[in-house]
């Protein structure tokens, strides 16, 4: 049990350290257009060349070889495919410097986890209709993906174990009325509501308020459900005898709030964040993909994939599904651990 | 066995009903005037199905503004000159012949005798001028209604004999016969006592009964099922025929399917369940060409389109309107040498072959390479360069800080946003390639689709945007249609609408041009004064042209007669002519 719990948590950090790094692990940078190689596939990775097998992979650069400047107008496809140019051989080379990008927003550096010399192109997932490499903007737009999701969480719990606390502890009609509240948040149709929260706003906004803007109104809307779970908890525990025992000794609310009671809904809430984090994750994906999110040419998972709204690219580029792919195992991740958290809250309780 | 048999005789009778009930063309009366379509071969029967993206609003030719609604009302009614898709210029129709006064003013127009409206009442004089009242009644409010009031005053539609009608224009109007394409003849018999009680914009909806609708098309209505299909079936007393002297059309019936998308009807074309379609884009026309020989298809790229994709600046007179951050702007937009460093910047190539996969054409001016009567070939086509971007813009007081950014001359960031419709694709990449280009020229530029009808709203009315992404043109070659553009009074001269007068010289002068053009009737006389009025704009660029696309269609390989146009209706302007290839097709039921 234990094993499996470490093993989730490495994965999960590691995960976020590669996004938290993008910059480092993504060998280009997210909005560079390349227009000569729109939809590119990804680039092979190489052993072998005519005189034998070498230990460093290296790749070859793509040629266009149709979709000149000037397209047959006859009948046959026009569209750009791609041949692999076997004339020069370009090593993978780890530790290089490339574009430069602001680690962590702060520290400007060139350095990149691996590269190839120009012009050679390295794009392990391809490109999109831009000549963007498809891996950057997965990792770029990861970050803004999951701390979209992570930001929307900690909003969502810290609001619902506040409000639940309170309704949990003092009951009445402050119980009443909040749960009643919590019942308008859970049954509202909140993708239009947020249609219409963005309707409402700016034209144009930048990328971290619009960011912000999305991670709020998402957290908030998501109060409702960790506040009745925190509520329940701390209704049940209200009346332990311990904390029965400590109020007949004269603990103040607050103290028996933070000594007895609060840490009974720390499992409650872990559940819940390893639980949410996808979702809203998802969420987030959601609003881009219809348009709401964050706006090109910044990449978010979700205004990636909108571009596969259109049936042909879909069935012609496959490899821009990769945010798709990336949003499905990381949500996988969350969901076991939280599976973890949950059997370990059950095993605490029994 | 015998439950099979009656279920068996149950299923043809009702494939029956469906289908075999096609009529059969009327042998030629004596004395009909038919028009003889001395090239077209073919041979009857079957039918094909068209997915359209929406279902229609109408059946009335008269209040129909939506593509899709024109698309079904063509079929069914008859003009009395019409223009020749496939040639771009004008045939008789319905008129066998016209004359032309002198002046220019007066047409005469002899009607074919002896034809019939689809439900057998015979056409004449009464219902052209019945038909033209209806256009020009204020209280009809039809879309038409523009194009036959001529300086406020309305054409003088008389009937001289029973298939003789004199038209008094109030002046000389260019190429006056191409005002009646697309103004279908109604049958009087069956729209007057509608017309007089005052209810003539409800006619003909989509509820209406197959035997109180008649027109002069191929076809006449058949079925409308909401939300799935109308059917229309031949016209047995159609004025056309072929090489044979047989009466057309060929085809018995012609099935509308509505199917949603773009997407579905490429899916639907794909799957054998459609057999034609058109304005398709680059990557669906590649998606099918790659599956052309399984699918077994006709594909034709007929070139680039008339239509002309632009980015437009807003130049609105914002006087009286609380927009002060856009009007702040508008310094930078009303700058030419801007306007010009943006269109240096421009990289129309990528354009042709990121948006429109290299099917298409950059534009420079509003008339592109398809238009080929009335294209300026003099105007240049400068490459992109952003170094001669810098240039204009360092002339005109424009400079860089430490970081790149452009600032103006008062040292403020150039920054705006372009706004465009999101459910158009092409437009949102085009601004995506936008947006980059400007970047290398130190702007921020924003990119902020919307839907499409707040986007229209925006523009036409509250002007509360920086930029836009548009798309105008592509409905007749001729200059006239862009009268509303061009002229400054006119409806979609976007830059700066609600002119009272021209804001600018060169405004005043294209202006003149266009009207000008307007009276004169010689063809090279016009040409000029249109080369000129293209000149003007290519050169004062109040709209930033980017690039058109090809007219790109397909149909199934037992479609004969195929020959989609760069005019709209791309490929059901010959519907009368379409057949099915082989042995009639079976009547397997509506797939």
């Amino acid at each position: 049990m234990r094993t499996k719990t470490a093993i989730m948590v490495a994965v999960l950090a590691g995960l976020h350290v590669v996004l938290m790094f993008a910059g480092f692990f993504a060998p280009y940078d997210p909005t560079t257009q390349d227009r000569d190689l729109p939809y590119a596939p990804p680039t092979r990775l190489h052993f072998k060349d005519s005189s034998g097998f070498h230990l460093r992979p290296f790749v070859y650069a793509w040629t266009s070889v149709l979709g000149g400047d000037q397209p047959d107008s006859s009948q046959e496809s026009s569209q750009e495919s791609y041949k692999e140019d076997r004339s020069h051989e370009y090593p993978i080379r780890l530790f290089v410097s490339g574009p430069s990008y602001k680690l962590l927003g702060i520290y400007e550096t060139s350095a990149h986890l691996f590269g190839v010399a120009e012009p050679g192109k390295v794009l392990l997932f391809g490109t999109d209709g831009y000549g963007r490499d498809e891996l950057s903007r997965v990792l770029f737009g990861g970050q803004i993906s999951v701390s979209a999701g992570i930001t929307a969480t900690i909003i969502a719990l810290l609001a619902g174990s506040i409000l639940g606390i309170i309704a949990g502890y003092y009951g009445r009609w402050i119980d009443e009325s909040l749960m009643g509240l919590t019942e308008l948040f859970l049954s509202l149709p909140w993708l239009y509501f947020l249609l219409g929260v963005r309707a409402f706003l700016p034209l144009h906004l930048s990328t971290i308020r619009t960011f912000f803007l999305l991670t709020g109104v998402i957290g908030l809307i998501g109060w409702a459900r960790p506040a009745r779970l925190v509520r329940g908890v701390v209704l049940s525990s209200r009346n332990r005898n311990y904390v029965l025992a400590a109020r007949g000794f004269g603990g103040s609310d607050f103290y028996l709030l933070r000594r007895h009671i609060l840490p009974e809904t720390f499992g409650v809430l872990l559940t819940q964040a390893a639980l949410l984090v996808p979702r809203y994750i998802a969420a987030e994906v959601t609003l881009s993909f219809f348009g709401l999110g964050v706006n090109e040419p910044v990449p978010s998972w979700g205004n990636m994939l909108s571009t596969l709204q259109q049936y042909s690219v879909l069935v012609s580029y496959g490899w821009l599904l990769a945010p798709a792919c990336a949003l499905v195992i990381t949500s996988v991740i969350y969901s076991s651990l939280a599976d973890v958290f949950h059997s370990r809250l059950k095993s605490y309780s029994t | 066995m015998k439950l099979v048999a009656r279920l068996t005789l149950h299923v043809c009778l009702f494939t029956a009903a469906c289908f075999a009930a096609a009529p059969v063309p009327e042998a030629a009366n004596p004395g009909e005037e038919l028009a003889r379509m001395a090239d077209v071969s073919g041979h009857y029967g079957g039918h094909l199905t068209i997915g359209q993206r929406s279902e229609p609003k109408t059946l009335n030719p008269v209040t129909a503004t939506d593509a899709v609604s024109r698309e079904v009302i063509g079929r069914l009614m008859g003009d009395l000159i019409e223009i020749n898709r496939s040639t771009q210029q004008i045939e008789p129709a319905l008129a066998k012949s016209w004359k032309i006064s002198p002046d220019g003013r007066t047409f005469t127009l002899q009607l074919r005798k002896g034809i019939r409206f689809s439900d057998g009442h015979p056409f004449d004089a009464d219902d052209v001028v019945f038909s033209f009242n209806v256009y020009m009644d204020e209280a009809v409010d039809s879309p038409q209604r523009d194009l036959l009031i001529i300086d406020g005053k309305p054409i003088l539609v008389t009937k001289l004999d029973q298939y003789t009608v004199r038209f008094a224009l109030p002046r000389p109007y260019a190429a006056a016969e191409r005002l009646f394409d697309g103004l279908a003849m109604l049958p009087k018999h069956l729209l007057e006592k509608q017309y007089h009680e005052g209810h003539f914009a409800q006619a003909w909806s989509l509820n209406v009964q197959a035997s109180e609708i008649a027109g002069l098309g191929p076809f006449r209505l058949k079925q409308y099922v909401p939300g799935q299909r109308v059917v229309v079936e031949r016209n047995p007393y159609y004025w056309k025929v072929d090489q044979k002297n047989q009466r057309l059309p060929y085809l018995d019936e012609l099935v509308f399917l509505f199917v949603g998308t773009e997407d579905a009807q490429v899916m639907r074309f794909e799957a054998g369940e459609t057999d034609i379609i058109s304005r398709l884009s680059s990557e669906n026309y590649n998606l099918l060409s790659r599956e052309k020989s399984r699918v077994g298809s006709q594909l034709a790229d007929m070139g680039p389109s008339l239509e002309y994709n632009f980015l437009l600046f807003n130049l609105n007179d914002l006087s009286g309107k609380k927009l002060d951050e856009v009007a702040g702007k508008q310094a930078w937009f009303r700058d030419l040498k801007f306007r010009q460093a943006i269109s240096a910047a421009v990289d129309r190539e990528s354009i042709v072959r990121l948006v429109y996969g290299a099917r298409g054409a950059a534009l420079w001016g509003n008339v592109g390479p398809g238009n080929r009567l009335w294209v300026n070939q003099t105007i240049p086509h400068p490459r992109q360069s952003a170094e001669t971007a810098r240039q204009l813009l360092k002339a005109a007081g424009y400079s860089w800080n430490a970081a790149g950014q452009l600032l103006d001359s008062a040292r403020h960031p150039v920054e705006f946003s372009i706004i465009t419709s999101s459910s158009n694709s092409q437009r949102m990449k085009m601004a995506t390639l936008l947006q980059d280009d400007l970047s290398h020229l130190g702007m921020q530029v924003h990119v902020v689709p919307l839907e499409f009808r707040a986007m229209i709203d925006r523009v036409f009315q509250s002007f509360d945007y920086d930029a836009a992404i548009m798309g105008l043109g592509g409905g007749d070659a001729d200059p006239n249609p862009e009268m509303n553009v061009w002229a400054f009074s006119g409806t979609s001269h976007l830059w700066h609408l609600r002119e009272t007068q021209p804001a600018t010289d060169w405004e005043r002068e294209l202006d003149q041009l266009m009207q000008q053009q307007m009276v004169t009737l010689d063809y090279a006389k016009r040409k000029q004064l249109y080369d000129r009025a293209q000149q003007l704009i290519a050169e004062n660029l109040p709209f930033i042209f980017l690039g058109t696309p090809n007219i790109l269609a397909g149909a199934n390989a037992h479609v004969g007669n195929f020959h989609p146009a760069v005019l709209d209706p791309y490929t059901l302007w010959n519907a009368d002519e379409l057949y099915v290839r082989g042995p009639a097709q079976e009547n397997a039921g509506i797939r």
